[in-house]
């Protein structure tokens, strides 16, 4: 009796409910972030649990099995991203200086935005492009695994109060026209032109379990991967790796690195200072 | 807690930061065996704040990257417009979740994960600052086991952050930055 009142410490209940909670996610409806890093996902669990109101990450677990309604709202906490156009001003005006060079020697170009969230990264490079006379040879691919962000992105309607910061970033990034030239607004929103996604496919695609689907010759994959452990960052940067063409570039987040991964080698440091890496060419 | 079960010290400040961290950083020793992980809330813009400390401390002082292994004797000042965490295997995560309190980096998500991996052999430190961040974070370090020094808020150059913190966690010491000083030594001495 004495034995069943005080049974060995094990792992933390809350561990093992995130366990479950993650196992059942993938389970009933293939969405794996089993290899997230698992500090920031308690995080977002502990605010889903908050916010959504269940007593435990059993209950919520329970439900979510039973109501693929509480899919979308998990998703919400466990992908959304916020993000800025023109996000480290730095990074593009690099890609500008030294990348666009190598560029232009292309005839067409492919470009892939991995996890394109809302689309903000995806139309500073649309206006990038565009404004290096390079958008009408490229092939944009913007891929998210979270539905709504997808669909925020395609629509490219953001609130009109963060375009003051996303004016400013353009400006900072070495922008050559006004950013008012690529958007209208409509009372406190704005639309950015259709023109600018006339040359992206939009795509759900998931670096934890899909595969190569072009052959690109840039990949900017921005504070994504720190939100992957290391084995699932080295799948992704092996996907990278294998998606880029001879001498093609890669970008990431100005906090990410590749060294931490079994694909250290395959890349070369382009641009130090702004995380722009170069494949290998062997 | 004992000295010997220290396992890495975290500190939070915002207003009047780079004076109260002057008075502690540079004295801890070369060879000292713990982590030290910092976050001062900072504008967007890029920090001086390693160049500054790098110059003043015995000790590396430096901004992580993502799944930086974190090593004894080395300060980590989080990256300005991340959140800094910590993982159970020992690294640091980075983070560009949404601010908590207006702040990223943020005290709480950093003291809070610190927690969850070094339970009773963390100790989390709140300095003088403007705001409340670092109180639901001194909170869960001490729920966790750990223990908990505040600078005393009579003394602080900003004293709201330390007051939170004290309120929200009636175990937490508090200290003068000497006497906090001393303590971080005293881990490091045996």
């Amino acid at each position: 009796m004495d034995a069943a009142l005080n049974p060995p410490a094990g792992e933390p209940v809350e561990d093992i409910e995130i366990h479950l909670l993650l196992e059942a996610l993938y389970r009933r409806y293939h969405y794996d972030f089993r290899h997230y890093a698992r500090a920031s996902i308690k995080r977002r669990l502990r605010q889903a649990l908050s916010q959504m109101g269940f007593a435990s990450l059993s209950a919520l677990q329970d439900e979510l099995l039973h109501d693929p309604a509480v899919l979308t709202r998990l998703l919400d906490y466990l992908t959304v991203q916020v993000s800025e156009m023109f996000r480290d001003p730095a990074y593009f005006r690099a890609i500008r200086e030294k990348v666009v060079p190598h560029l232009r020697t292309y005839p067409s170009l492919k470009i892939w935005i991995a996890g394109c969230s809302g689309g903000e990264e995806l139309y500073s490079f649309a206006i990038l492009l565009h404004e290096e006379r390079l958008l009408d040879r490229t092939l944009l691919y913007a891929t998210d695994i979270n539905p709504t962000a997808l669909e925020t992105a395609q629509k490219g309607i953001y609130a009109l109060e963060r375009v003051a910061a996303f004016t400013q970033n353009h400006q900072r990034s070495g922008g050559r026209t006004s950013l008012s030239e690529y958007y209208s607004g409509a009372y406190d929103r704005v639309v950015f032109d259709k023109k600018l996604r006339e040359r992206v496919v939009f795509s759900d695609h998931s670096l934890v379990n899909d595969a190569v689907f072009a052959e690109c010759q840039f990949v900017s994959c921005r504070n994504v991967m720190i939100y992957f452990d290391r084995p699932l960052q080295s799948r992704a940067l092996g996907l990278f790796k294998d998606s880029l063409s001879r001498g093609g570039f890669l970008g990431l987040g100005s906090k990410e690195t590749t060294r931490f991964s079994d694909h250290a080698d395959a890349f070369t440091e382009f641009v130090r200072e702004e995380k722009i890496y170069r494949r290998r060419d062997t | 807690m004992t000295v010997e079960a220290a396992q890495a010290v975290v500190i939070g400040t915002s207003a009047g930061a780079v004076q109260a961290l002057s008075q502690i950083l540079p004295r801890l020793p070369e060879a000292y065996p713990l982590p030290v992980l910092v976050v001062v809330h900072v504008p967007a813009a890029p920090s001086g704040l390693v160049a500054l400390f790098d110059a003043r401390c015995n000790i590396e002082v430096r901004e992580p990257e993502d799944k930086e292994p974190i090593v004894p004797g080395t300060i980590y000042f989080a990256p300005p417009s991340y959140h800094m965490l910590v993982e159970e295997d020992g690294s640091i995560a980075l983070s560009t979740d949404e601010p908590v309190l207006f702040s990223r980096p943020s005290i709480d998500v950093l003291f809070q994960s610190a927690a969850d991996s070094f339970r009773d052999g963390l100790v989390g430190v709140v300095l003088t600052g403007a705001n409340e961040d670092g109180a639901a974070g001194a909170a869960a370090v001490a729920a966790a086991g750990g223990t908990v020094l505040v600078e005393d808020p009579e003394h602080a150059y900003a004293a709201a952050m330390p007051r939170a913190a004290s309120a929200r966690c009636p175990s937490a010491q508090l200290l003068s930055l000497d006497a906090i000083a001393d303590y971080l030594l005293h881990l490091g001495t045996t």
